[in-house]
């Protein structure tokens, strides 16, 4: 038995090693190795891009250093450790914008691709806030493969039918109907653990400052100490006077505090669309019966875009291996491939789609015609000094409730990231 | 030279080597980080020696990062001392319970010793779970029918600061006369060095009240610990706890009529002769503004000590266990005969007999909850201001490209730890050449 297994095994390597060369007419070979966060429910996504890789280049044996955790807390510390010791992977997966930029490129460990998107006519295919989010004067930077948007407010419509409300259009109105809820012993709006804190800020900001005072915070143009970001600050605090954040909000991972709208001890939540994809997928819910959502109150019209992209370090062993991997991310195959398994939409205006879901078609709607913004939480709008930092700032605000302690302290951040001049 | 020694010596030659490179040569390379500017990725990174400016500024600047590291030190004060405490307490009461000739001790032994075998993430992650303010622990009283608790556990941000004016002026009053009478009872039984030993933290209570309403201004009342510790005055608190800790150590030598007064008595003169002739004020004032928040002990810590204290009395019992074990019965059984009662034999004889264990097992506490980290980061995360401490700053610093900051950081902890560790290591070996 065994012998025959051998003898079989035997026979299909040579019949393999023979008829291989003729079947890809593929100049690619060697390794390729891909460094990303995607684990878990984004895995299949992934794996399907893989798979397509190696139907394209059978010949490249693709590598997939996948390190766990959410929006890439240890993969980001183990890929720090790496480029800092000389042993840079082929390609990363990094939030396109600052996060990037404030730490890869300014460091100088980044190939321009501008070369790839004039090849690939991709000036054309993505929309002009993208592209210049992922630019610097020097050149472009990255391939954005999915887009997530911030700046949506989940609910349920059924609840809020039986509460006797609607979904708010500004926060003015948000503060309105906030104590009909309170009334009925529904908290407002639920939040979560730090990050999903700063991740409602930013809706807030853009909702009072507009997409350009929003910009040019991160130019520097803008200071942190502006009556307006003060204000900012004092609507926030109102807004977490309608939530649960002086209750359980601390120790509630966003997941938590979605659940807390699907159930019906809250009626609002300001997350990422990631939600719609948990809401669907883990909950099992229908897209307009069993949740709604509308663009979190005062920003309809924007677009605040989070985008996972991958680029090319300065050093890669296999680099053209890597531009083949870049030019299946940026594709129409590739995006409509890897997006509606991942719940995000495509970066580029020409997808199809058919293939994705309601919610999806959307989000993907408004990605052409809204105002493009980067988000700060999701490493769009800030370097990664800032990103760590404000953490603190916003734990200051939550502890004292001092607009402007908090305006102050953004200040400092600011400048000791080097984004604001001293 | 002989041979014997020669393969002694090859044979620790390498582990010699690899700890030289990856332990000492390491921290040499954090040490030497710490003193640069280094920040950022670049290929090439700026690392310009600037000296001691990063640890001036860990305790003087205002800048986004030092305030938050001030206020981790504050709260590992607190989480060392009441983990220390809650451990050793509740390791000993469960060692006494064991000791009680119980049916099937092995079992409550393995339960008790259980949470140890745990990692302080996962540990984490579940009593996250249930302190959460809206089930959990807080539901318990449902079961019989009372209402639920209200405790806001990890989500509380408020701080319990403690000023003397705080406390009705009797009581204050009670308290000191209750120490003084204390202090004059063992004078008048002659336990002078216990008097002294007594004495200490006495004065020094004493001391605190009297700044405490030396410093005393209605109009800030919630905004200062009055008299307690500021950050200004810090080095002169460690000029003065070192005078004291020498001075401590030479009337003990003395009384004991060792050696040691010798060689310890002529430093503690110089030291005692230093601060009394205004040697303080030649050391530098840290200018810390005004603005600084006060510091007190943070209500979020207490879900964390719970925590810890669960993960880890069940190892101070076993130490503890393995002690009383030791004791022989003829000891017990005099006792007794002389009149002791069952509390008295634990109190009196067991727990001075057990000395070198609670030593020991605060020494690897200590040192446990100093750089405590993983425990901290799975129930709160990274950023939660009220539970900041060092050992999570770190990693926030490598986070944000602030290598040498992380790294001053980082120094920090080190020597923190091996103020602990050090004295004990060496008193360790001595006691080995002893033998």
């Amino acid at each position: 038995m065994t012998r025959r297994l051998v003898t079989l095994a035997i026979a299909l390597a040579l019949i393999l090693v023979v008829v291989a060369p003729t079947l890809a007419q593929d100049d690619l070979s060697g390794q390729l190795e891909i460094f990303s966060w995607w684990a878990g429910d984004e895995g299949p996504a992934l794996e399907a891009l893989i798979a397509e890789y190696n139907t394209l280049h059978p010949n490249v044996e693709v590598n997939n250093a996948t390190v766990t955790g959410g929006s890439g807390v240890n993969a980001k510390a183990v890929l720090k450790t790496r480029m800092l010791g000389g042993d840079a992977p082929d390609s990363f997966q990094v939030h396109a914008g600052q996060e990037l930029i404030g730490t890869w490129v300014v460091a100088d460990r980044m190939e321009d691709l501008t070369f790839l998107f004039e090849q690939e006519g991709w000036m054309d295919v993505f929309p002009q806030g993208l592209l210049d989010l992922i630019s610097t004067d020097e050149g472009i930077w990255s391939v954005p493969v999915n887009i997530h948007r911030s700046n949506v407010m989940w609910y349920v419509p059924a609840n809020l039918e039986q509460w006797g409300v609607e979904a708010p259009a500004t926060w003015d109105d948000f503060l309105a109907i906030c104590p009909t809820l309170q009334d009925q012993d529904i908290t407002p709006l639920s939040v979560g653990e730090n990050w999903t804190m700063i991740h409602l800020w930013e809706s807030v900001a853009v909702s009072q400052l507009g997409t350009d005072g929003w910009n040019a915070l991160w130019t520097g143009e803008k200071s942190w100490l502006d009556d307006d970001v003060v204000a900012t600050w004092d609507l926030f605090g109102q807004i977490l006077d309608c939530s649960n954040a002086d209750e359980d909000a601390a120790t509630l991972s966003w997941q938590q505090a979605t659940d807390k709208v699907v159930n019906g001890e809250a009626a609002f939540n300001v997350m990422g669309d990631w939600a719609a994809g948990y809401m669907m997928t883990t909950l099992g819910l229908e897209p307009e019966t069993g949740f709604g959502w509308v663009a979190s109150p005062g920003t309809a019209g924007t677009f605040i875009m989070l985008s996972d992209s991958f680029g090319l370090p300065i050093g890669a062993p296999d680099r053209d291996n890597a531009i083949a991997w870049l030019q299946l991310l940026g594709s129409n195959e590739g995006q409509d491939i890897f997006n509606p398994l991942k719940g995000s939409i495509a970066a580029r205006l020409d997808s199809d789609l058919s293939l994705y879901s309601v919610y999806s078609q959307s989000a993907a709607a408004d990605w052409q015609a809204d105002t493009i913004v980067g988000s700060l939480q999701h490493g769009a709008a800030a370097n990664e000094s800032f990103m760590g930092e404000f953490p603190t700032v916003m734990e200051l605000f939550l502890g004292a409730r001092n607009s402007q302690a908090a305006a102050n302290a953004s200040q400092v951040v600011c400048i000791q990231s080097r984004i604001c001049e001293g | 030279m002989d041979w014997d020694r020669l393969y002694a010596f090859g044979a620790i030659l390498p582990s010699v080597i690899l700890l030289g490179i990856f332990v000492y040569g390491f921290i040499g390379e954090t040490v030497y980080w710490s003193l640069t500017s280094w920040r950022g990725v670049e290929l090439n990174p700026t690392k310009a020696y600037i000296g001691i400016q990063n640890y001036k500024d860990l305790f003087t600047a205002f800048g986004s990062i030092e305030p938050k590291f001030r206020l981790g030190i504050v709260n590992t004060f607190f989480f060392t001392a009441f983990f220390l405490v809650g451990c050793l307490t509740l390791g000993f009461l469960l060692a006494v319970l064991l000791d009680q000739n119980i049916k099937s001790e092995g079992i409550f032994r393995t339960i008790f010793l259980f949470p140890m075998a745990l990692s302080f993430a996962v540990t984490g992650t579940i009593w996250r779970w249930l302190f959460n303010p809206g089930g959990g622990i807080n539901a318990l009283p449902t079961v019989v029918g009372a209402d639920p608790l209200t405790f806001k556990w990890l989500n509380n941000r408020s701080a319990f600061t403690f000023n003397w004016h705080e406390v009705p002026w009797p009581i204050t009053a009670i308290i000191m006369l209750g120490l003084l009478a204390y202090f004059a009872m063992q004078v008048s039984r002659r336990n002078y060095l216990k008097a002294i030993f007594f004495g200490v933290p006495m004065v020094l209570i004493f001391a605190w009240v009297a700044a405490d309403f030396a410093t005393w201004d209605p109009a800030r009342k919630d905004e200062l610990m009055h008299g307690l510790f500021q950050w200004s005055t810090m080095l002169d608190v460690i000029a003065a706890v070192i005078v004291i800790l020498f001075c401590l150590g030479t009337i003990q030598a003395l009384w004991h009529s060792s050696r040691t007064a010798i060689w310890l008595g002529v430093p503690t003169m110089l030291l005692v002769l230093w601060y009394f002739t205004g040697g303080p004020d030649s050391l530098p004032k840290l200018d810390i503004p005004e603005a600084e928040s006060p510091y007190g002990f943070n209500m979020a810590l207490i879900a964390l000590i719970i925590a810890a204290v669960w993960q880890l009395s069940g190892y101070t019992m076993a130490m503890y266990l393995a002690g009383i074990r030791g004791v022989s019965d003829e000891l017990r059984e005099a006792a007794r005969v002389d009149g002791c009662n069952e509390v008295q034999v634990y109190t009196k004889i067991i727990l001075p007999l057990l000395r070198p264990i609670t030593l020991s097992a605060a020494i690897v506490l200590g040192h446990i909850s100093l750089k405590i980290f993983d425990l901290i980061f799975a129930m709160v995360g990274p950023d939660f201001l009220p539970t900041t401490v060092p050992g999570v700053q770190v990693y926030s610093m490598f986070r944000s490209n602030e290598f040498a900051k992380g790294s001053a950081i980082a120094v920090v902890l080190l020597m923190m730890v091996a103020i602990i560790i050090i004295p004990y290591l060496a008193t360790q070996l001595r006691g080995e050449h002893e033998v």
